[in-house]
Formats: C-alpha cells, structure tokens, sequence
C-alpha cells in the first residue's frame, strides 16, 4: 500500500516487501536512522558482522545458498570502502545483492565531509548498477528497482546510496509492482532456431563435452534438473567449472570432474580433444582455457549464455545462443525428445574408451602416509562422513579450496560456495555464517586454510552471537600454500613471506570467542575427530594439522594448453616446466 | 577527449605467432537516460577495461524523454569493438548501441575551431585555403584569425595540417557526431 512515511522507514518497508528477511550490516552516523527503524519490526532480523566485508561475504553465502537475493547496510565512508571486496567478489562471481550505504546529507556531499567517501564513484566497477538517492521522492522506485537488477538477467551486487536527510525526509512509498524497467530487460529465451541447430550438431557429434559453470546455478534448480535430462537423453561427458559444481551431481555416471588449471585430467584432455563443446553457463575464463591458441582446437562451439559481453570475449563461438539457461535447457532437451536424434552410437563409444584411458590415470590421486595427514585424505573422509547430511560447504582461497573442489562430490546445486572469480581470502567464514542462516538447520563446514581464516576472523564472534554451529576446517599447513606452490614453481622455491608465522593456537582461539575447538594431527584419529566436530551442536574450529609440502596437482601450468598437464605421478621437476612467457600470467 | 592509439591489445594468453586481427575504426551511436553519473559509466568501462577512445561527443537529444546520445569514435579488432558494444548495453541505462560503421551508410560531422597567427602573405594564404574548405572567420585581429570549420573528421585533420606552416596556435575540435543516412532511425 501507498503510505506516507519517512525515508529511513521507506528502506525497511520495502526490505520487508521484497520479503528479505535477514539483513546483514553494521551501523553508524549514516544509517542510525535506518538503525532506527529496524528497532521497530521485526520482520527483518538484522545480523550484526564485526567487519564490513563480512557482511559482504555472508550475503553472498546466503544469497548463493538460498537464491535469494542477500542483503547488507552499511555506514557512509569506511563502512562502505570495507564493504568494496565483497561487492567486487560478488560482481565476479555473479551475485544477486542489494547494499544499502548510508551517505552524508545532501548539502554536504564534495564537501569531504566527515566519513564522506564517493560510494557511487567507488562502486561504479565493482557493482552491476549503483544509484545516489537524491531526493525522497526517488527512493522507493530505486528500492525496488535494485531488487530487481539484482536478480535478473546475469545477478550482481547493486548498491544504494541513501544521504541522511533523505532518511529523515518524509515522502510517499510505493510498493513493488512488476517492474517493467525502461532500459534492462535481459532475454531469457533462446532463439529456438539456434537452439534446433545445436541439437543436431550434437546429434551429429562424434567427441561432444558439455562444459558448465555458475550460470547453471544462477539460472535457479530448474536448470540442475534438465541439465540432468539433457545429458541422460544424450549420453555425453560433461565437466563443470569451479562455479558450477553442484549443477550436474558428483556422482554421476558421466561426470568427468572440474575442468581448468586445477581440474581432471579426463575433463582437460577430453576438453582437448572435443569436436563439439556445447558451454551453458560459463565464460571461458583463464583458469580453463589456458593458452588460448591451443584450446580445444578442433572444436565447433555453442555457447549458451545471458550475457551477451560473455560470448566471444575470450574464445570465438561458431553457434552463440543468448538467454537463460532454465529456459535454453527446457527447449533443448524438448527439441531433442520431439526429434528423437540418433547419436553415433559407435563413435560415441570411442570417445568414452578414450576418457575411460583417461580417467585411469586417476589424476586427483595423491601418496597415502599413516604418520601425517594429507589434505586430500581430510578433505576425502570429511566427504566420507558429511555426505549423507544436509551439507553446505564453503571455502577459503588457495590449495585447500582446490582440494576440496576435487575430492568434496557435491551431489545438488547451490551446496558450495566459493570465492572463484576475485579469489577472496576471508570469504569462507562469512560465507558460511550467511549460508548457515539461510539454512539454520543444516551442517554447514567452511574448509579453510590458515593462513586465509585471520583475514575475517572477527566473524567468529558474528556465528556465536547469532548461534550459528558453522564448522570451520582448517587444512592447516602453516603456508600460504597457493603461494608457496607457485614459488616453488616460477621463483626457484624461494619462500618470500609465504610461511605462515606467528599463528594463533586455533583451538585457545575457538576457545577464546565461546566455541569448540579440535587439533587432529594423526590420520588414525581423523574420522573420530571429524565426528566430534559435526556432532557438536557449537560452532567449531578445527585445526587439521597437515603435510606441509603437499602441492595441490594436477595442473596446467600457466601459458600451457589442456593436454601438458602436470600430473601427481610426474618426476619431473615441478620448477623446471614453466617458460618466461608463462611466468608473466597470473 | 583524444586518446592515443595503443598497439593492438594482445592477451598474454594468446600466442605470439597468432593470427592478430586488424585494427579497424568504428563509429558507436549510444542513446542512454540522461541521468548523473552516466558519461561516467561510459568512461569508465574504456578505461577499465582498456578500450581505446577516438573522439566522444554527449547531448541531450530529447529532452522530454531525458535521452541523451553519445557518439564514440574507437578503434579496435573486430572483435574487441564486438566486445566494447556488448560492455555498453549492459550499463543498466543504456537505451541502445548501435555500431553506425557496421551499418554502413552513416554521416558524420565535426565541428572545428582553429587559431592561425600570421601576417602579409600567410594571413591571405591562410584566408584563401578557408575559402577552399568553406571555412569561416568568427574572429580576427590584425595578427591571428580563428576559422570556424564543420565537416568529416577528415576534412578537419587536412585543414589543420595546412595551417600548421602557415602559423597554426591551437585547435579546439566538438568530436564526432553521426547519424545513418535514409529514412530509419536508430
Ligand atoms: C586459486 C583458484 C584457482 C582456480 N582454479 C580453477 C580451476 O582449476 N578450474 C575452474 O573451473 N575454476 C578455477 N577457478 C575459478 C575461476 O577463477 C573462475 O571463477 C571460474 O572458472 C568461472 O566459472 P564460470 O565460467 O562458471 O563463470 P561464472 O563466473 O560463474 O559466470 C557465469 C557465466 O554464466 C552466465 N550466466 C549467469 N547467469 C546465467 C543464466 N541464468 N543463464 C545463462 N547464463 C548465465 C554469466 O553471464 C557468465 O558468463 C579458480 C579460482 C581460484 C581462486
Ligand atoms: C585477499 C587476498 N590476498 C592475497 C591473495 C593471494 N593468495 C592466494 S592463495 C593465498 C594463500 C592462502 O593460504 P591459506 O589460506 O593457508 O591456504 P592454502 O593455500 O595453504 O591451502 C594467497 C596469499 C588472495 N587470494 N586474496
Ligand atoms: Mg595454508
């Protein structure tokens, strides 16, 4: 209903309207107004983070976790610039959220007036729309406008900017209608004569891929499901990126693993190899292709993605189909049933005794010790014994993440939330405060490394105060061990400022904020520890005291293509394979 | 806005030996809501994302609709320009991009306006290349004229590279604005 009421007031209302529920944020001079309002309802449960970015990072667990859009308030000034690292994050990764920044009042803006920052300047390129509320009579459209920027089309973060007088100006509100924005209105169909034009070139294929990635699970549940029928109808190999984990399930018969510079050997080769890579989802990033030029060079292409900017940027496609996968997938696989295509069956066999070779190299594959723990075997048995729960990973940045991208199978969409395309450290533990309040009564494990939990590590206090039993998995090898690796790799194993000095006992720590901690350092004790941890109904820090030397394999070496993998079994020295040229990539 | 020219921008990803594409100009057409902070979104994405900028020239063009038009002269691959188009309608009040140059039949003006100093003869050679180009004097004192010049780019460039022996001081040029020709509309 249209109502007379004050800005501040306005931003609740319409909070409420888009039916947010949990609103993470933290307070100051800018925003007390709002503050204020929040005091009065109770249908927004606001969560108190310790550091701006957490309350980034948690949105974007809950939004990821959840669908939802994930939504944060912060102050003017330092509260938005601490918040600038997860918009980014979220801008990379494609994450619906709405931030809400308290400005200084109006007649003060470029006066570098007390915790004046820019916001709408400092956002500009790390979020999808930003908007500077000027006057009152603007605020409620812009409100809801920002929801649905957010969500629709490729999801980003939107930002708000909202001038203290305008919070305390009294104006009309107006709820949402459907919007009909004049200018965005993504394509959510495919042209269907493009999409009968794939489905008989994969009718036709004789070594098709299907390569996946996070658009699949933006595009909502729906898309995981006929993603399924599409390659049950098919019979086709299919690899997903790092983001797109979840989308088709772990254990499937025709799942070849993570693709990219991290990813299987089966996946990367048959990548190689492929005459037909139907890509739904995914934007060709650095980490897959590797060196351009000799990336799946006897391939035909299609690519399925919203994003117009995301087709023939980094790889030229001979078939782009624009819109959103839910709907491409629903037309594709009713396309494929209504022509009931004869695939080569023959030819098909081939190429699956081809990967079969492949898959025999068992390239994630590591050397098993009694006497230290090897972060691939926790990241296998914390597997072995969360998989039958109602389990949420997240993750931290570097090997650890990795290891848990290859050896954690996750079974359904939207159960792993990762920092892929920033690679935040300090995204995990917040991200799993967010993905724990979405789903309160699920197991929720952040798998962490050591060195990455300090960079948020004041969230601790976010999960106890809002009784959040996350689980954090340290694998902890007392390196940066990503760097470490690299410089192993590329500096001739010069270790400058990767050992991880000085750290915390992370039990005391745990200790220390109200929570439960455990140290496992012994592979016999493993299991029993991992279950100490997952029953206790706290939450836990556990430091898993690993092999510290462990490099995280296989992997293509930067400026490498697809098939000049380093493989786990390799002799060869790992800081011999890198040229000039490949030293110069990130 | 006058940007230099890079060289072709090659990813580290791709190889040496690989086929470069070539470097073509294009004229975009950019119809955007005339709100704050919108030039700046334009802006911003050339810088960000490296892209270069030729000319860049922004007004209202309706003003009840509060639209206005920016026209962009870049210069790119095929591909990166494909690109750059793509970049600019995802800027959330962008209207619509249109590349004029792969439309073909466009036209396109410039407004120039250029400072020559010089006396006795280079005064009346200068006066008399204006003429040539239908240039007009909009000011003059005994020792300088300024000449006001619309036309292609083109036609500018030439003009201003005759006026430099002669005695050119400064040149203060608009950018590009263009149009398709016929009946249709953007
Ligand atoms: C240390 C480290 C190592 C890494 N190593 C690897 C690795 O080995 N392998 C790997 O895969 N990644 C790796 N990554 C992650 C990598 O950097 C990228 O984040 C990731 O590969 C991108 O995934 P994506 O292509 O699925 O794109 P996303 O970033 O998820 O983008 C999704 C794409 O889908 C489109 N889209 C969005 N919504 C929809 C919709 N509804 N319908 C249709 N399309 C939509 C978007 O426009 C976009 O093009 C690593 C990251 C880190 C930090
Ligand atoms: C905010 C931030 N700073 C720096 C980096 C670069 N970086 C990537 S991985 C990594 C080391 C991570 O160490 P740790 O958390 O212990 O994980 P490990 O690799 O040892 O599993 C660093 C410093 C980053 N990704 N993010
Ligand atoms: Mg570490």
């Amino acid at each position: 209903m249209s109502k007379m009421m004050t800005g501040a007031e306005m931003v609740v209302q319409a909070l409420q309207d888009q039916g947010v529920t949990t609103l993470f944020g933290y307070p100051g001079g800018a925003v007390l107004p709002i503050y204020d309002a929040l005091f009065h309802q109770k249908k927004v449960h606001h969560i108190l983070v310790r550091h701006e970015q957490g309350a980034a990072h948690a949105a974007e667990g809950y939004a990821r976790s959840s669908g939802k859009v994930g939504c944060l308030l912060v102050t003017s000034g330092p509260g938005a610039t601490n918040a600038i690292t997860g918009l980014t994050d979220a801008l990379m990764d494609s994450i619906p959220l709405v931030c809400i920044t308290g400005q200084v009042p109006t007649h003060l803006i470029g006066s570098d007036a007390f915790q004046e920052a820019d916001t709408v300047g400092l956002t500009r390129h790390c979020t999808k729309h930003n908007y500077l509320v000027r006057k009152i009579e603007d605020l409620s459209r812009i409100l809801h406008e920002a929801f649905y920027i957010a969500r629709s089309g490729r999801p980003g973060p939107v930002v708000v900017d909202i001038p203290k007088d305008v919070q305390f100006a009294t104006g009309l509100y107006t709820p949402p209608k459907n919007v009909h924005h004049k200018t965005y209105q993504p394509q959510l169909k495919g042209e269907i004569a493009k999409i009968k034009q794939a489905v008989a070139m994969m009718a036709k294929a004789k070594k098709p891929i299907f390569y996946t990635g996070g658009g699949v699970i933006n595009a909502g549940p729906a898309a995981s499901t006929l993603l399924r029928e599409l390659v049950a109808l098919t019979g086709f190999p299919i690899t997903s990126t790092l983001m797109g984990l979840g989308a088709y399930p772990g254990s499937g018969k025709n799942w070849l693993g993570m693709l990219g510079m991290h990813g299987s050997y089966e996946a990367n080769n048959a990548m190689h190899d492929c005459d037909l890579m139907v890509c739904i989802g995914a934007r060709f990033d650095d980490r897959i292709t590797g060196r351009l030029d000799a990336f799946a060079p006897h391939s035909q292409k299609i690519h399925i993605d919203i994003d117009a900017s995301s087709i023939n940027k980094n790889v030229a496609v001979d078939l782009p189909i624009v819109g959103d996968c839910a709907h491409v997938l629903e037309d594709m696989v009713r396309l494929w049933r209504a022509e009931a295509h004869p695939v080569d069956k023959k030819a098909l066999q081939a190429w699956w005794a081809q990967i079969d070779q492949w898959r025999a190299r068992k390239s994630f594959g590591y050397k098993k010790s009694d006497t230290t723990i090897k972060p691939q075997y926790a990241v296998e048995r914390l597997y072995e014994l969360t998989k039958k729960r109602n389990t949420y990973i997240t993750t931290e940045v570097g090997q650890h993440q990795m290891w848990a991208a290859q050896h954690y199978r996750f079974e359904e969409p939207n159960r792993w939330m990762t920092s892929g395309g920033l690679g935040t450290m300090g995204y995990g533990l917040p991200a799993a405060i967010g993905t724990q309040l979405a789903h309160p009564d699920a197991l929720v494990i952040d798998i962490a490394g050591e060195a990455s939990i300090l960079m948020c590590i004041q969230e601790l206090s976010t999960a106890v105060q809002f009784h959040c039993p996350v689980k954090i998995f340290i694998l902890n090898n007392e390196y940066m061990g990503m760097v470490r690796q690299w410089q192993e790799l590329l500096h001739g194993g010069r270790y400058s400022s990767s050992y991880s000095e000085a750290l915390p006992d992370f039990v005391k720590l745990a200790e220390a904020y109200g929570m439960k901690g455990i140290r496992c350092s012994d592979p016999s004790q493993l299991d029993e520890a991992i279950l100490e941890m997952i029953d206790s109904p706290q939450a836990v820090i556990f430091d898993c005291v690993v092999d510290k030397a462990e490099n995280c394999l296989p992997m293509i070496p930067s400026g490498k293509a697809h098939n000049e993998m380093i493989l786990p079994d390799a002799d060869e020295d790992i800081g011999s394979v890198i040229d000039d040229k490949g030293k110069m990539l990130v | 806005m006058n940007a230099q020219t890079p060289p072709a921008k090659l990813s580290p990803y791709s190889s040496s030996n690989g086929q470069v594409s070539r470097i073509e100009t294009h004229t975009l057409s950019v119809l955007v809501d005339n709100e704050p902070g919108v030039l700046a979104r334009v802006v911003g994405l050339f810088s960000g994302r490296g892209y270069n900028i030729e000319s860049l020239t922004v007004a209202e063009v309706a003003h009840a609709q509060q639209l206005s038009r920016i026209t962009i002269v870049t210069t790119g691959t095929p591909e990166t320009i494909e690109q750059i188009s793509h970049q600019l309608e995802r800027i959330v009040p962008v209207h619509r991009v249109t590349d004029l140059t792969l439309l073909g039949a466009t036209v396109e003006r410039e407004l120039a306006m250029i400072k020559v100093r010089g006396k006795a003869e280079s005064r009346t050679e200068a006066l008399r290349l204006a003429e040539a180009f239908r240039a007009r004097v909009i000011d003059a004192t005994t020792e300088s004229f300024i000449f006001e010049l619309t036309g292609a780019p083109k036609k500018i460039d030439d003009f201003v590279e005759l006026m430099r022996p002669i005695g050119l001081v400064e040149v203060s040029r608009t950018g590009v604005a263009a149009i398709t020709r016929g009946p249709v509309g953007m």
